[in-house]
């Protein structure tokens, strides 16, 4: 569904600080009331709160990580370790993150009956099963309004590594859409050289001008989306270095690691620390129909040490309190091994990782059975994994967006949270 | 009757049932001894193709050797351990086993004096051990997961492979590094896809001591998809120079074992997206001369003592026994 400003509605006209400073305009909590005291103090809770989406691009292997079945027909060659949480044991690859599992929690009991990649990944960003004709915004965009910042003007949806901006916003709007980044202060973010601070500043307001006397009569959610991009791109460009990962000293470098990965996760904590509400990176790659146990020791041996560092460091800043963390994929991989050592695309029986904000820390939900090719405890989907990241974060997953007058479900009606995980 | 490659067939299929990782004759050539996914360790008789199987490590079994008279086997396991079995008895048990490195053990060799054993890990180390386990000396100088070791017949000298497609020559008395040579098409880094990919599988000297051939994978366009194919290059031992590359002629998959037949000609075993195949090559020859496709795809390889069988582990749980000549007539 587009965002169209077409109505007039007042959801749309009020301004973003309005919005966010006096808790109007654009959710629906039970239909009714929207402006009572309980809501203000569900705002108040979700205050401060962000999001962290470690992406395992392609399948991370559940045996390879956080549901080992060693010495099973389907064990493959790793072994399981102890954590710090007494009883749980995840795959040997994981030994830096072991020492971190009592301030995470595993699910161990996901079945999203599918095995297509780009069903999987919508499944798993979008808290839905994708249907021709319908759209629905991204976690993430979800994420950056529900939580948006009245006083923060750096973009509420990011990406790393990532490029142009994405379009997975779906009704709420391009303004809550993807910007990827990369590590680096965005291309063309400083004035240009010839370009005196007087004359920019001159040039700023008659822009300005020009747009609110054409958007009295012809505003649109284009036009919006053009504004705002101007404006946010002054703000960015007053705050380049929140991008640029080369402010950080040489020894974080090396604590997160010199790679890919690593330099991400930095960036990560560097954007979480400027209160960016939902931030995803991404690694890549786990779709290891060849050779799963060399690929996944390669991945994860990087995988181990960023996310380690970064959970360590959310924990010792006192962040993760207040930020969910979760390492997800669009689905596990098979408990048969295949001829070439490999494991094909799985959705039956797999996990996920996740820690922080209101999350129970040191929690197993759901079980599969002892070689790992069935859930046989606490089975649930997508759709109540989307609830719960959105409980974690003190929302109601069951409220809606009022959209044009329009009530827009955040979370999938079907579905709830898994509430035993969320304190 | 004598070897002849292009007669070779299966003359044996052996069903373990669970899917063969590793194989290996023992020296005196009356056992096969095979590994599986399953953790066991399984030893099958020549005469009569019975079997003995037991569980040996904590985790898959990626190499097996023998001290020579073939009255030990060593086993070299993805549980950081090589142990040391006698190689009869129905429950054998273990008569040394040792902490070796740090994660998978891939490959392990025997000295022809049986004095040192060596044995290469995912801690990017090459380590000497004497016969009772003893660790002799340490070897460090790879960048990457050494994937094969091989001790050259003169007794001094040891090389190593690794993913990087480097391999390593060691002066065994003194552990220095003598030389490098560059086998850089055995590895590759997809950008695409972020991964490395490759690495030397096997090393193996012709008979004549005058040529080293290696053998792993090469135009691995898609590693994740098992879309490469097996490679073998030879190298001139006295100059260390680059001799032939020889593919497999379109086949896919990756070469998992290399080794010189009688006849000076090579036979490398490769399996994967392709399936199974025994390919032969002439040393002078870019092109194989002789292919057989085997029932299922291949993981290992092993040349019998009298150089006219080889043996091939299987994903399909059977371990099959070819023989490289004309087929006894009945």
């Amino acid at each position: 569904m587009k965002c169209d400003y077409s109505c007039q509605s007042d959801d749309h006209l009020i301004a973003r600080r309005q919005f966010l400073g006096g808790l109007a305009g654009s959710f629906v909590v039970g239909g009714l009331g929207a402006l009572t005291n309980p809501v203000a103090a569900a705002q108040l809770k979700k205050n401060g709160m962000r999001v962290l989406v470690v992406y395992m691009s392609g399948g991370l292997s559940q045996l390879e990580s956080w549901d080992p079945k060693p010495k099973t027909d389907t064990g493959g060659p790793f072994r399981a370790i102890q954590t710090v949480v007494p009883g749980t044991q995840i795959c040997e690859l994981l030994p830096k993150t072991a020492t971190h599992m009592d301030k995470l929690s595993l699910i161990r009991s996901i079945n999203t009956k599918n095995n297509d990649h780009g069903k999987g990944r919508y499944q798993m960003t979008y808290g839905r099963n994708q249907m021709p004709g319908t759209e629905h915004p991204h976690l993430g965009a979800v994420c950056a309004k529900a939580l948006e910042r009245s006083d923060n003007p750096l973009p509420g949806h990011i990406k790393v590594p990532g490029g142009s901006r994405g379009s997975d916003a779906a009704y709420l709007g391009p303004k809550y859409a993807s910007v990827g980044m990369t590590g680096k202060p965005p291309a063309n973010s400083e004035r240009a050289k010839n370009l005196t601070e007087s004359a920019d500043a001159l040039r700023n307001s008659f822009r300005r001008k020009v747009n609110d006397r054409f958007s009295l009569q012809r505003r649109t959610a284009e036009t919006d989306v053009y504004t705002q991009s101007y404006e946010q791109a002054l703000q960015l460009m007053e705050k380049r270095d929140v991008f640029d990962i080369e402010k950080e000293p040489a020894s974080e470098h090396e604590k997160y690691g010199k790679f890919d990965l690593g330099k991400h996760c930095l960036m990560a904590r560097r954007l979480l620390e400027n209160d960016i509400p939902f931030v995803q990176v991404s690694h890549s790659n786990y779709d290891t129909h060849n050779e799963n146990f060399n690929f996944h020791l390669e991945q994860l041996g990087e995988f181990d040490q960023a996310f380690s560092t970064l959970v360590n460091d959310l924990h010792e800043r006192g962040m993760l309190e207040t930020t969910l963390v979760v390492v997800m994929s669009e689905f596990g991989r098979t408990p048969k091994i295949n001829a070439r050592f490999g494991r094909d695309h799985w959705g039956s029986a797999w996990s996920v990782c996740l820690g922080g904000a209101n999350v129970q820390p040191g929690a197993i939900i759901g079980k599969t059975n002892e070689n790992g090719t069935k859930v046989i405890e606490r089975e649930v989907d997508h759709g109540h994994l989307f609830h719960t990241y959105l409980s974690a974060v003190g929302l109601e997953s069951s409220e809606a967006f009022n959209i044009g007058g329009r009530e827009q479900p955040m979370a999938d009606p079907s579905r709830a949270p898994i509430s035993e995980l969320i304190t | 009757m004598s070897l002849d490659p292009k007669q070779t067939h299966v003359l044996h299929e052996w069903k373990h049932g669970k899917p063969l990782i590793a194989c290996s004759f023992d020296p005196t050539g009356r056992y096969l001894f095979t590994s599986s996914e399953d953790y066991t360790l399984q030893r099958w008789n020549l005469e009569d193709g019975s079997k003995v199987a037991w569980e040996a490590h904590d985790s898959w079994i990626r190499d097996i050797a023998f001290l020579p008279g073939g009255e030990t086997v060593i086993t070299a396991g993805c549980d950081d351990r090589i142990i040391f079995w006698p190689v009869t008895g129905d429950k054998p048990q273990p008569r040394a086993e040792v902490v070796a490195h740090k994660g998978w053990i891939r490959s392990v060799d025997v000295s022809s004096d049986g004095k040192l054993i060596a044995t290469g890990g995912n801690d990017h180390l090459v380590k000497l051990w004497d016969p009772n386990g003893k660790r002799v000396r340490e070897l460090a100088g790879h960048k990457g997961h050494v994937y094969s070791v091989f001790f050259h017949p003169d007794g001094n000298t040891l090389l190593s492979g690794d993913l990087k497609g480097v391999v390593h020559q060691w002066e065994t008395k003194t552990g220095k590094l003598m030389r490098t040579f560059e086998a850089k098409e055995l590895f590759s880094y997809n950008t695409g896809q972020k991964v490395d990919y490759g690495g030397v599988r096997d090393i193996a000297l012709s008979p004549d001591g005058k040529t080293l051939a290696f053998t792993g994978l090469h135009k691995a366009t898609n590693p994740l998809g098992a879309v490469n194919e097996p490679l073998v290059l030879l190298f001139d031992w006295a100059k260390g120079e680059s001799i032939r590359k020889q593919p497999a002629d379109g086949v896919k998959g990756i070469g998992w074992q290399v080794e010189f037949l009688s006849d000076g000609s090579e036979v490398c075993v490769s399996g994967g997206g392709g399936g199974g195949y025994l390919i032969f090559f002439k040393p002078a020859e870019e092109k194989p001369f002789h292919k057989l496709k085997l029932k299922d795809t291949a993981r290992d390889m092993s040349l019998h003592p009298d150089g006219l069988q080889v043996a091939t582990a299987h994903w399909d749980g059977y371990v099959r026994i070819s023989r490289m000549e004309q087929k006894a007539a009945r």
